[in-house]
């Protein structure tokens, strides 16, 4: 079973502290995405269990084996690398090829695998072609290809699509999770774009500044974030984040208020939030509606509207000056500069105290459990 | 809108026509430049190996035909006799002295600038400074550093046979520039010492194209070493390799200075540039002298050619 442990892993680079304690199991032959803006450390850590940079402390282990002081060719992985890293000078074939030959594969051996790869990924016609000859998607696939040949037990991927166009992306991405399906490899996929993290992952790794935020699927991130920052990584259009203050609290919920809002009861757990607390109020542009039939009405003047066909993007400010944004329904009629009123149900809040931690949420969508 | 072009031409409009103007603009200093310092000496040069020019009268030189390349004497007792560039052996021997020193040290210069470069792309404390400090031979004039090796391998004085009879290495002190045994080796060690560094900075910017991850890569399939630089590091700093080799060689085929200074006279290493300034100012023979640096000159045309054709040398910085 090729899974995949790190226990209390760090590293420096001279004094400067990049990855400080990460822990983290990878199942057999899951698929899991480290996510984060850049210079959180995710590319560094995927390297750090490639063997590609040593480790200054902690453990790797890959199929149960401490791998902290092997070479990247004997943990039994292989990477894709986000540019490509092929080499100019050998044709798509010998590119593939190359790793087996050096390893003194049989010829006959090395021809059934390159031939294997190149069906997989569709790309037989390709063979005989130089990098230079190929486009930015026919390169990332010849990259995948060098790493399947290699039947590795994990698969590494450091950001595969971000040097392709959004088209490519998307066909790319899904050719990704379909190779994922059809090896049941493990996989474990660097990127910066959430969207690529949510469509891909069994599980999400959040990771900010060289630690771990959050480990989820994408629908635990999405509806029950642990705190403000993976609450605004995770979703596009980014959450709204209002300050309240807490008017009182109970075992069904704790009720807010601010200048905006009247006073409304939040079904989330009564954590240790007193009276008096200042919290935050998270809510996403897609859980706004454009009607006050909601149970917490906000309204403002509109500063930005985007039409985007079925839906609406607005972005609006109130009299006390607070900003926020509206995914709402592509019909409704609206204007910039115009006041408007929108409204969202109290089962979608998210809170989070001063620290930034989530108070937990009562009511969360079944399907996040299924 | 209304000038779609029927044949495929391209439109010749006042934008186009702008850019005509000022790429001429651009270019004809350079031009100018090239005619005076280049063009016109050169066809002088050529003029005058047809001449019977002497120091002495240039200007009114008199056309002499083939004749400093190649006249045949009958004499009066019938005895038939060649002279002329094309049949004088002291030319073919600087010839024979010029290629041999070109390819001794260029190849030298190619495989240790290689591993000077090498050893430079790693990553050490202090490789700024390494990478500036290397270049001294190189900027230090040859005139100059010439005489310091001059010095340095005097038979007598030089530190050079001294050192060595120290370490026993020797057992009697040589004459490293006079002794014909020697001589050419001290041109190509010093040659080698003061070019080195240029060949390892081209060879080193062309390392450094070569993207890391592809050595990663390379170390995710377990590569060895050895087996990186053949079949990666050499194929694709080639390119680099070739244009540094192609600039040696150009450099090492007119060689003058160097040997002019430390092994004057030597018929070991008179070059194709010393015999024929001899000729020209030594021996007041401009005429048969500017034929040698015709000859030369076609010889490093016709060598750069076969060179660019034979290794595939791009020299038009495209794909």
């Amino acid at each position: 079973m090729a899974n995949v442990q790190l226990r209390d892993v760090h590293k420096s680079f001279g004094a400067t502290h990049i990855i400080k304690g990460i822990d983290l199991e990878i199942a057999h032959g899951e698929f899991v995405v480290f996510v984060g803006p850049s210079g959180c450390g995710k590319s560094t850590l995927l390297r750090m269990i490639a063997g590609l940079e040593d480790i200054t402390s902690g453990e790797i282990s890959i199929k149960d084996r401490v791998v902290n002081d092997l070479p990247p060719k004997d943990r039994g992985i292989a990477m894709v690398f986000q540019s490509y890293a092929l080499f100019p000078h050998m044709t798509v074939r010998q590119n593939v090829g190359f790793g087996l030959k050096i390893n003194n594969t049989p010829p006959a051996e090395l021809e059934s695998r390159v031939n294997e790869a190149a069906r997989i990924l569709k790309m037989e016609n390709l063979l005989d072609r130089k990098p230079s000859q190929l486009s930015g998607g026919q390169r990332q696939r010849v990259a995948i290809g060098r790493a399947i040949v290699r039947n590795p037990e994990v698969f590494l991927f450091d950001e595969p699509l971000s040097n392709l166009d959004a088209a490519l992306r998307v066909n790319t991405r899904a050719e990704i999770a379909k190779l994922h399906n059809d090896l049941g490899a493990t996989m474990i996929y660097v990127t910066h774009d959430q969207v690529e993290a949510m469509t891909l992952a069994d599980k999400i790794v959040v990771l900010e500044a060289g630690k771990i935020r959050q480990v989820g699927s994408p629908l635990e991130l999405y509806h029950k974030p642990n705190n403000l920052f993976v609450a605004g990584f995770i979703g596009s259009p980014k959450m709204n984040f209002m300050e309240v203050e807490a008017v009182s609290s109970s075992a069904s919920g704790v009720i807010i208020k601010s200048a905006d809002f009247t006073e409304q009861r939040i079904p989330v757990a009564k954590g240790n939030v007193k009276a008096g607390d200042k919290l935050t109020l998270g809510i996403r542009p897609e859980n706004m509606r454009a009607d006050t039939k909601g149970d917490l009405k906000i309204s403002g003047k509109m500063e930005l509207v985007e039409h985007l066909g079925h839906e609406t993007f607005v972005e609006a400010k109130t009299k006390s000056g607070v900003s926020f944004t509206g995914l709402i329904d592509g019909e409704t009629l609206v204007k910039l500069g115009q006041d408007m009123a929108l409204s969202f149900k109290a089962n979608d809040c998210h809170l989070f105290d001063a620290a930034g931690e989530a108070v937990h949420r009562l009511k969360v969508p079944e399907i996040v459990h299924a | 809108m209304s000038s779609v072009p029927e044949n495929g031409t391209p439109i010749r409009n006042e934008l186009f026509a702008g850019r005509v103007r000022s790429a001429w603009l651009f270019l004809t200093p350079m031009i100018v430049t090239l005619l005076i310092v280049a063009a016109w000496p050169l066809s002088r040069s050529i003029w005058f190996s047809f001449s019977d020019a002497s120091l002495g009268h240039f200007r009114d030189a008199q056309f002499y035909g083939i004749k400093n390349y190649f006249k045949t004497i009958t004499m009066d007792s019938g005895a038939i006799h060649h002279f002329g560039v094309l049949v004088d052996p002291a030319w073919w021997n600087a010839v024979y002295n010029t290629f041999r020193f070109g390819i001794v040290s260029v190849t030298l210069e190619t495989v240790l600038g290689l591993a000077v470069a090498l050893v430079l792309n790693a990553n050490f404390k202090g490789r700024g400074f390494v990478r500036a400090a290397i270049l001294i031979p190189w900027a230090i004039p040859t005139v100059v550093s010439a005489k310091i090796w001059g010095w340095m391998l005097n038979d007598q004085l030089g530190i050079f046979n001294d050192i060595l009879l120290r370490l026993h290495i020797i057992s009697e002190k040589i004459a490293w520039t006079a002794d014909s045994n020697y001589s050419m080796f001290t041109i190509v060690m010093v040659d080698t010492w003061k070019t080195l560094p240029f060949m390892a900075l081209l060879i080193l910017a062309g390392l450094q194209q070569i993207p890391g991850d592809v050595y990663e890569a390379a170390e995710v399939d377990g590569v060895h070493p050895l087996s990186v630089f053949w079949n990666i590091t050499l194929p694709l700093v080639r390119p680099a390799l070739m244009v540094a080799v192609i600039f040696r060689m150009l450099d090492a085929l007119r060689i003058f200075d160097l040997v002019y200074i430390l092994t004057p006279n030597s018929s070991q290493t008179k070059t194709m540039a010393v015999i024929s300034r001899e000729n020209m100012f030594d021996f007041d023979k401009l005429g048969y002298g500017s034929a040698e640096s015709t000859v030369l000159f076609l010889i490093l045309l016709i060598t750069v050619i076969a060179y660019i054709k034979i290794g595939r040398v791009n020299l038009e910085g495209n794909n």
